[in-house]
């Protein structure tokens, strides 16, 4: 693509290219929105912001395995999991949604449990074990979630559906390991023991923090149910 | 995001020795709610103490008979506990009623005890907020209300503490084991943790600057039957417009705190004489001193009737 009249652009590089004629186009706008103004008196600056010493960027080391293989980074203390992946990792398939922990398309596996990597530093994860969607499986050699979600329809759009398939994955595993949810009845008995459609009602309830605005929840259940029951 | 230096601690009260040392430092571990909040530069700590690495992550039954939850347990690790299950259930559904399963797995049960209001007025750094700004205004009052609280407010701050495992704490009295920068160790009782917002709603807990929440501790159980009631906008990962934790006895005596009305989880021991008489006459006495706004009037009632399908409940 950095030859006149080659065409091969990716997807993902014409996505940055618009974001970042986006971004120049929205900065001027920024210091003005800030000083805005109810009736005669200014806005006060944004929180504890005026008094906190002015900082600059801090790089820290830090080491973890990702899908398997060692990682060494040097980053910004501010750098969270999700853009340590992305963006100095290249691993693009955990998906940058809301950024604030509300919609999961950034659920990733570490050491064995689910969590938001948008909502994570980077440097606490010093010798973590983090499993991305690329390390479920790859094209040729699906993860059975990932084979169950094609094989259901468990998306349109796909951009939640990394954070979909790490999280149902690990999922089930809590349901394995007798993690109790909101909708079990017998906090005390193993939910394994449940009939298919309060089962379908976990998987609901316990998939609540991800987010599918198409709306393929229905094949979504459909297709973590399908997993279960061949792994049971 | 405001830069931060960072630092690992390795002790308790090192931490709390390194936070007092430095200005505007702040101790993380899930850092669910405050990395959210620092992304919004509604936080800005120059520098962060990891408590991770502290080794708070265990519980462990005390010599009376009760439990002692490690700061550093996990909101799924407290749920899931075979004990709090069979003994303190009203816990375990509470927190199964909070976040969402990632954020479960991460947030610590010292950390949802300090987590901040979700009131959008708090979130929206374009407006006056006393907590987040103090004497700048609240721009709650008279705005958007009908998330914020009914009970226990001032003319500062109408805001509502959002967790639902404080709330069943409350009905529980716990209490709260914390190292301060000087090493001294000392326990709150859960009833005199949160504050009210007063004119100080910036300062929200008991907590004075470098203080550490080592472990919070269960008396031994009381019996009865626990029952946690959330009643929110969507079946699932939602801030509670009202809810209610109950421990209700054979007799029909018991222990009621409820969510989502004030600006820590409130409870009225007084009122609870009137348990066996139902609903209705307890509410009376939890929500004596009510000031709702115009939006939020309706909480009234939904305490009222949360509370009746709550006794029914326990009923059985």
């Amino acid at each position: 693509m950095h030859h006149s009249g080659d065409l091969d652009m990716t997807r993902r590089g014409l996505l940055l290219g618009t974001a970042a004629t986006a971004a120049l186009t929205a900065a001027p706008f920024r210091a003005p929105a800030r000083a805005a103004t109810v009736g005669e008196t200014a806005m006060p600056p944004p929180a504890t912001g005026a008094d906190a010493p002015s900082l600059s960027p801090v790089l820290s080391k830090v080491t973890f395995t990702v899908n398997g293989q060692r990682r060494d980074l040097e980053l910004d203390t501010r750098t969270t999991l999700l853009d340590a992946l992305r963006e100095h990792l290249h691993l693009t398939g955990t998906k940058k949604g809301c950024d604030h922990g509300q919609c999961g398309a950034c659920t990733v596996i570490v050491d064995g449990q689910r969590i938001n990597s948008c909502l994570s530093l980077a440097v606490m994860h010093e010798g973590g074990d983090v499993t991305t969607i690329e390390g479920l499986g790859l094209p040729g050699k699906l993860h059975p979630m990932q084979a169950a979600f094609v094989e259901h329809d468990g998306y349109q759009c796909g951009y939640c559906t990394p954070g979909q398939i790490c999280s149902a994955v690990a999922m089930l595993d809590e349901i394995k390991a007798g993690v109790p949810s909101h909708v079990t009845v017998d906090l005390n008995a193993a939910p394994q023991a449940t009939p298919p459609q309060t089962m379908a009602d976990e998987y609901r309830e316990r998939m609540s923090g991800n987010i599918c605005r198409c709306g393929a929840y229905s094949n979504i259940v459909d297709a973590i149910s399908d997993v279960a029951r061949r792994e049971a | 995001m405001r830069p931060f230096t960072y630092e690992r601690a390795d002790s308790p009260a090192a931490a709390a020795a390194a936070v007092q040392r430095r200005p505007g430092a702040k101790f993380i571990a899930g850092g669910t709610n405050l990395l959210d909040l620092m992304k919004l530069e509604i936080e800005t700590p120059a520098h962060l103490i990891d408590v991770n690495g502290l080794k708070l992550d265990t519980l462990e039954a005390t010599p009376d008979g009760g439990l002692r939850i490690g700061a550093l347990v996990r909101n799924t690790a407290l749920a899931a506990d075979p004990r709090v299950r069979r003994d303190y259930s009203v816990l375990s559904r509470a927190l199964l009623a909070g976040a969402s399963g990632q954020l479960r797995n991460k947030a610590t049960t010292a950390g949802n005890l300090l987590q901040r209001t979700r009131c959008p007025y708090f979130y929206d750094t374009n407006q006056p907020c006393n907590k987040r700004q103090p004497g700048s205004g609240c721009a709650a009052i008279g705005g958007y209300s009908r998330q914020l609280a009914v009970v226990g407010s001032s003319d500062a701050c109408i805001a509502t503490h959002p967790s639902d495992m404080a709330v069943a704490m409350r009905a529980l009295d716990a209490t709260v084991e914390t190292v301060r920068a000087d090493g001294t160790t000392r326990t709150i009782p859960i009833a005199e943790f949160h504050r009210l917002p007063g004119d100080t709603p910036h300062i929200e807990t008991a907590l004075v600057p470098g203080e550490l929440i080592t472990a919070v501790t269960l008396p031994k159980p009381v019996g009865g039957t626990h029952v946690y009631r959330k009643v929110r906008d969507r079946a699932s990962y939602a801030f509670a417009l009202v809810s209610v934790a109950a421990v209700v006895q054979r007799d029909g005596s018991g222990r009621v705190a409820v969510g989502g009305v004030a600006h820590r989880p409130w409870r009225v021991e007084a009122a609870e004489a009137e348990m066996p008489r139902g609903a209705k006459a307890v509410t009376a006495g939890l929500l004596a001193d009510a000031k709702p706004t115009h939006d939020n009037a309706f909480k009234l009632t939904l305490v009222e009737r949360t509370l009746a399908s709550v006794l029914a409940e326990a009923k059985g």
